[in-house]
């Protein structure tokens, strides 16, 4: 049987498709992208986490407790640094995107400095939150 | 070609969807709501790391906070409902399942909201 698109059923022709994500090399533009994307989606639901907390405090100390041990536990401070992260990447490169709203900054290395600014930028800032957080109250 | 738009519709510059900028715009206002807000919350969160349930409630019943948190969880609310909406237009193709998905994002976004709201009511009044 030929394979040729010309023989099979009308309706049924393999479109053609434009180029997509995986015909490019990845940029750290395109990657930045991505993970704007990502951390935002992780933020969505990251909002059951502070949901939760508040619940906990409105409920009584014996489920504040529970709640608050579980958070303290070694993956529950995982997720909770990994959200720190989310959250300040996501605020990051949103006020990229705002400043490239002005339409500033959009030439290509320009471009490439600041969404590599994001990524440094955040991991710095996710690491003194929590230095900070753990040094000021010393409880680890 | 020639131009089929009637003047009122360049005027109004909604385009073929109806909106406009409207998403866009929306989106944009509460990124630029959320910078402030989010920093209070992170300032609040490290304030309160380790603390008990009773000075926990007692920070959450200060007025300020409350009301600080309450608007924080409004822009927050707003602006990944607007994001979500994005991504389910972006990546769900089947009409029905499109439909059902935006939906569900506004219903977890009230089920968020309103549980936020009840616990900071709850805390505000110290019952």
């Amino acid at each position: 049987m030929s394979q040729s698109t010309a023989t099979q059923a009308p309706g049924k022709k393999a479109r053609p498709l434009s180029p997509h994500l995986s015909v490019y090399k990845m940029t750290i533009t395109m990657a930045m992208s991505i993970v704007h994307r990502i951390t935002g989606g992780a933020l969505y639901f990251g909002t059951l986490l502070v949901v939760w907390w508040l619940i906990a405090a409105a409920t009584d100390a014996q489920y504040f407790d529970f709640v608050s041990w579980l958070f303290g536990t070694l993956i529950g401070r995982l997720v909770l640094f990994g959200y720190t992260w989310a959250l300040i990447h996501h605020m990051l490169g949103g006020i990229r995107h705002l400043i490239w709203d002005t339409a500033t900054g959009m030439e290509k290395h320009t471009a490439s400095k600041i969404a590599w600014a994001t990524l440094i930028g955040s991991v710095t800032i996710t690491v003194l939150i929590w230095l900070f957080a753990i040094f000021a109250r010393g409880a680890m | 070609m020639r131009d089929m738009t009637t003047p009122l519709k360049k005027v109004l510059g909604y385009g073929s969807a109806h909106e406009g900028t409207d998403h866009f715009w929306k989106q944009r206002v509460s990124a630029i709501a959320n910078v402030p807000l989010t920093l209070f919350f992170v300032g609040l969160v490290v304030a309160l790391n380790g603390a008990s349930y009773e000075e926990t409630r007692a920070a959450l019943a200060n007025p300020f906070v409350g009301l600080l948190l309450g608007l924080t969880l409004f822009a927050v609310l707003y602006h990944m409902r607007l994001g979500m909406q994005s991504i389910i237009e972006d990546y769900l193709h089947n009409e029905g399942v499109k439909l059902l998905a935006l939906m569900l994002n506004t219903f977890f976004t009230i089920l968020i909201g309103a549980s936020a709201l009840y616990a900071l009511i709850k805390l505000t009044l110290g019952a």
